[in-house]
């Protein structure tokens, strides 16, 4: 574990971000001089992170291409206007399909019919709903590095969220939405929080590292999936195959905007960043977690449970990530399935460290990701580039975000070498 | 935890670890008598079938056994187990007890399952050996790089590289060599990045091997969607088959299981002992433990230790890689997305379980083998046990493996942690 402390201006609290649905729940940010070139310091890392991840992406693009490999023998400079042309249209089709056309947006500004003004901001909106599971599992992986501990698990605990969520949502009838829901959303959080137990209490007791046992989870949590979603009380009556009966209307997350899939799941996702960012900064509880993922040692001398803190921190990372399940089920998918997360659990990953374990900076790093998921879709059906593009510049991005150094040796600048996992275990002594 | 503390809790821990020990046994006998026996209609006989193939020295007789009394006199002696470990003092004997409850409760298991049916246990230990094959290359990779002071967790990730690329290689060339070597320059690649992020950018070794796990399966499920679905024939991989081995392979029972496997089987059994005589009797092997164990001390005598770091890793991805090309011209020959399902990971328990040695890290293989083995063999004679359950049981042997064990085997002091000179 590592000794060292962070630089002060890393302790102080992170301005929470403003909460559409609790305004009053984001407390307002101390007044504080802020240096700019401080700022542009902390995002100067990210932004090159992402650049570079998508400049080796494009490469992907181009190198997967045979048609394209052999025109390069034959004619290279059309090869290369082909290439720079496929690549411009892979990502614009990305980002279109992610952001919408600013021919889309006036064209419906003009018309002042406003079905069509909300309609194109459809690609907005589902930018921000694709960023809605991943704030949580984002939260989840980032709230674990504070305390010194990585949680991969996040797949499974969003799937045991699902699991628990969906049933309160189809098995009991007759509640008024008001109880119904956040009894739902309780219990989603619950599930994930029992399948970060398992690990959290494993580590504290015999010491089996996290990383290996929240693996093996996601592996259980997909097989009891399939599992429950043949058993006579989960599976829908009519049906054949593993599928769960519709949530209840009154469990269903309802849209923001009638006529857009972003439902109110997008603003529950930001008050609880804003309370992981109370949690780890404002609460004694929070800085017992960070104390503990400093220097365990120290934390242990001054009187804190090392083993309670583990526990704690798995359960309300696996509970975050188990939000992640409940809003995609109550808000989005309203039925169960095998296997419906796309991986965003291992996004949360990403998420995290590319916002520097910060709820602020995974906020913002989510959205960023939800933007790329929401439009590799349409990617794949415009160019029929594969979905899996996105998860080979995430895992480029991790490299350069954890790799403040090696952005310097690209750009030649400097860069601060803090990259927000100093705290996490090196190797497996626990 | 530091070190006093987990030494106190240690040696508080035995009495309670006998009791609990105890308590283990009991419930493995009340299992059997609660759960198994009152699913078996009285009077059915379970049959074991011994030859596998056409073995012309000899056939051996099926055992048949009444399934009933066998699963009791199993309980017996889970009971007989637990109550020797409550009342003498066995002290370090208890790996013994547990191995001989283990086995009886595995059997009683067999003979529930199999009541009224037969199976052929030649054939599950075939199997515990293939299915073990890839495990154990993940753990010696594993080995290879812990012993010199670096974590590998993207050992699944060199897996799946290995297995896509010695499929496309081979479907190319139409050679299989040329697969397996193209795997185990890839596995060495991927290694080598692991290196250079780990040694020389000091990314922290778990978030290093999680990026290049990320890196393997989004690069191998684009490529395998873009290039392979519209080119069938680049993924149609001449395989390598088995090579019985004359004579030996005819004896009953071990020559099934050992002498009928193919390269990569024979491959596993000279690199374990490679690996282990390399590590532990050799100056290269010295100096590979010097470095992971006490970096400084190494550099003081005239070690390198970054390049001694380097040269495991990209000998330990190499590894990697050659055992990733068995999932598909070792096995079924087309590479799919995500085949590897986990084996790098429950590789990486094996070399734990294996305390971080070559050939503990086999054994240990081979009980996850047995654990996938039973899953498929039973998958396929219809068990009472829900077939999502037993696609279950390696990853929960394995959660069990590393919770009952981290602590009491010792790790590579240095594991994990970056060497900077000072």
């Amino acid at each position: 574990m590592s000794d060292q402390l962070r630089p002060p201006e890393e302790q102080e609290p992170i301005a929470p971000p403003a909460a559409p649905a609790a305004p009053e729940a984001a407390p307002a940010a101390p007044p504080r001089p802020r240096r700019g070139s401080g700022l542009l310091q902390k995002l100067l890392v990210p932004v090159l992170a992402v650049f570079t991840a998508l400049v080796v992406g494009a490469f992907v693009i181009v190198l997967s291409d045979a048609a394209l490999i052999a025109l390069w023998t034959s004619d290279p400079l059309a090869a290369l206007q082909q290439s720079i042309a496929s690549v411009l249209d892979a990502y614009g089709a990305l980002f279109t399909g992610a952001l919408g056309s600013p021919q889309a947006y006036f064209d419906a500004f003009a018309s002042g019919d406003i079905d069509q003004i909300i309609a194109a901001f459809n690609p907005i909106s589902e930018s921000l709903l694709a960023a809605t599971p991943l704030i949580f599992t984002g939260l989840a992986v980032a709230l674990g590095f504070r305390a010194g501990l990585f949680n991969i698990g996040g797949e499974g605990q969003l799937y045991l969220g699902a699991m628990f969520a969906g049933f309160i949502g189809f098995s009991v009838l007759g509640l008024p939405w008001f109880i119904h829901l956040p009894l739902a959303v309780a219990f989603g959080f619950v599930g994930g929080a029992l399948w970060g137990f398992i690990p959290g209490i494993l580590k504290a007791r015999t010491g089996a590292h996290e990383v290996i046992v929240t693996i093996m989870l996601n592996y259980v949590a997909y097989r009891l999936l399939d599992w429950i979603l043949r058993q006579p009380f989960y599976q829908r009556p009519d049906r054949s195959d593993p599928i769960s009966p519709v949530v209840e209307p009154s469990a269903v997350i309802p849209p923001i905007i009638d006529g857009l899939r972003l439902h109110w799941g997008f603003a529950l996702a930001l008050v609880a960043a804003a309370v992981v960012s109370w949690l780890l900064f404002r609460s004694t509880l929070g800085f017992e977690f960070r104390a503990v993922g400093l220097n365990p040692s120290a934390a242990r001398y001054a009187g804190m449970s090392i083993s309670r803190t583990l526990v704690l921190v798995m359960a309300i990372s696996g509970g975050l990530a188990g939000l992640a399940g409940t809003t995609e089920i109550l808000g989005v998918n309203k039925a169960l399935t095998p296997g419906f997360s796309p991986g965003y659990g291992f996004d949360g990953i990403a998420v995290a460290l590319l916002g520097g374990s910060s709820p602020l900076g995974v906020v913002l790093a989510a959205i960023l990701f939800g933007v790329l998921r929401a439009g590799a879709t349409p990617m794949q059906s415009a160019t029929g580039i594969p979905i899996d593009l996105v998860v080979v510049i995430q895992a480029l991005v991790i490299m350069f975000v954890a790799a403040p150094r090696l952005i310097r040796e690209i750009y030649r600048i400097r860069v601060p070498e803090t990259t927000g996992t100093e705290v996490v275990a090196q190797g497996w002594k626990s | 935890m530091t070190a006093a503390t987990a030494t106190a809790s240690r040696v508080a821990g035995i009495n309670r670890r006998a009791l609990g020990l105890a308590i283990f046994y009991l419930i493995l006998a009340a299992v059997i008598v609660l759960l198994f026996i009152p699913g078996t209609e009285p009077g059915t006989d379970t049959t074991f079938i011994l030859n596998l193939g056409e073995s012309p020295l000899f056939l051996l007789p099926d055992v048949v056994v009444p399934s009933v009394p066998t699963m009791y006199l199993m309980a017996g002696v889970c009971a007989f187990c637990g109550a020797l470990q409550l009342t003498r003092a066995i002290g370090a004997k208890w790996a013994i007890l547990l191995t001989i409850a283990l086995v009886a409760f595995i059997f009683a298991f067999l003979t529930w399952a199999a009541a009224g049916k037969t199976m052929s246990l030649t054939g599950i230990f075939q199997t515990t050996l293939y299915r073990a094959v890839p495990i154990t290359f993940g753990a010696l990779s594993g080995v290879l790089c812990e012993r010199s002071g670096v974590v590998n967790i993207a050992i699944e990730g060199m897996l799946l590289s290995g297995a896509f690329i010695a499929a496309v290689t081979a479907s190319i060339t139409g050679n299989s060599w040329i697969g397996v070597i193209a795997a185990v320059i890839v596995g060495g690649l991927l290694a080598f990045v692991l290196a250079v992020l780990s040694i020389r950018y000091l990314v922290n070794q778990i978030i290093a091997g999680t990026v290049i796990n990320l890196f393997a399966v989004g690069l191998t499920s684009f490529l395998s969607t873009r290039v392979l679905t519209g080119n069938p024939d680049l993924n149609n991989p001449p395989r390598l088959g088995p090579i019985a081995i004359p004579v030996l392979s005819d004896i009953p029972i071990i020559g099934p299981i050992l002498f009928s496997g193919n390269f990569f089987v024979y491959s596993l059994f000279v690199l374990v002992l490679v690996i282990h005589v390399a590590l532990f009797y050799t100056r290269y092997g010295l100096r590979v433990r010097s470095v992971g164990e006490h970096p400084r001390a190494a550099d003081t005598v005239g070690i390198n230790v970054n390049f001694t770091r380097y040269r495991n890793v990209v000998l330990g991805g190499m590894v990697a890689g050659f055992g990733g090309a068995y999932f598909t011209i070792g096995s079924t020959g087309a590479f799919e997305r995500e085949m590897t399902a986990g084996r790098g990971f429950i590789g990486l328990a094996a070399m734990i379980f294996g305390g971080w040695t070559p050939i503990g890290a086999f054994l240990a293989s081979l009980v996850f083998g047995f654990a996938d083995a039973l899953q498929a063999r039973l998958s396929i004679l219809g068990s009472p046990v829900p077939s999502e359950f037993l696609l279950m049981v390696p990853y929960i042997t394995t959660i069990v493996v590393v919770a009952g064990l981290v602590g009491r085997v010792r790790m590579p002091e240095a594991d994990g942690t970056p060497y900077i000179k000072e």
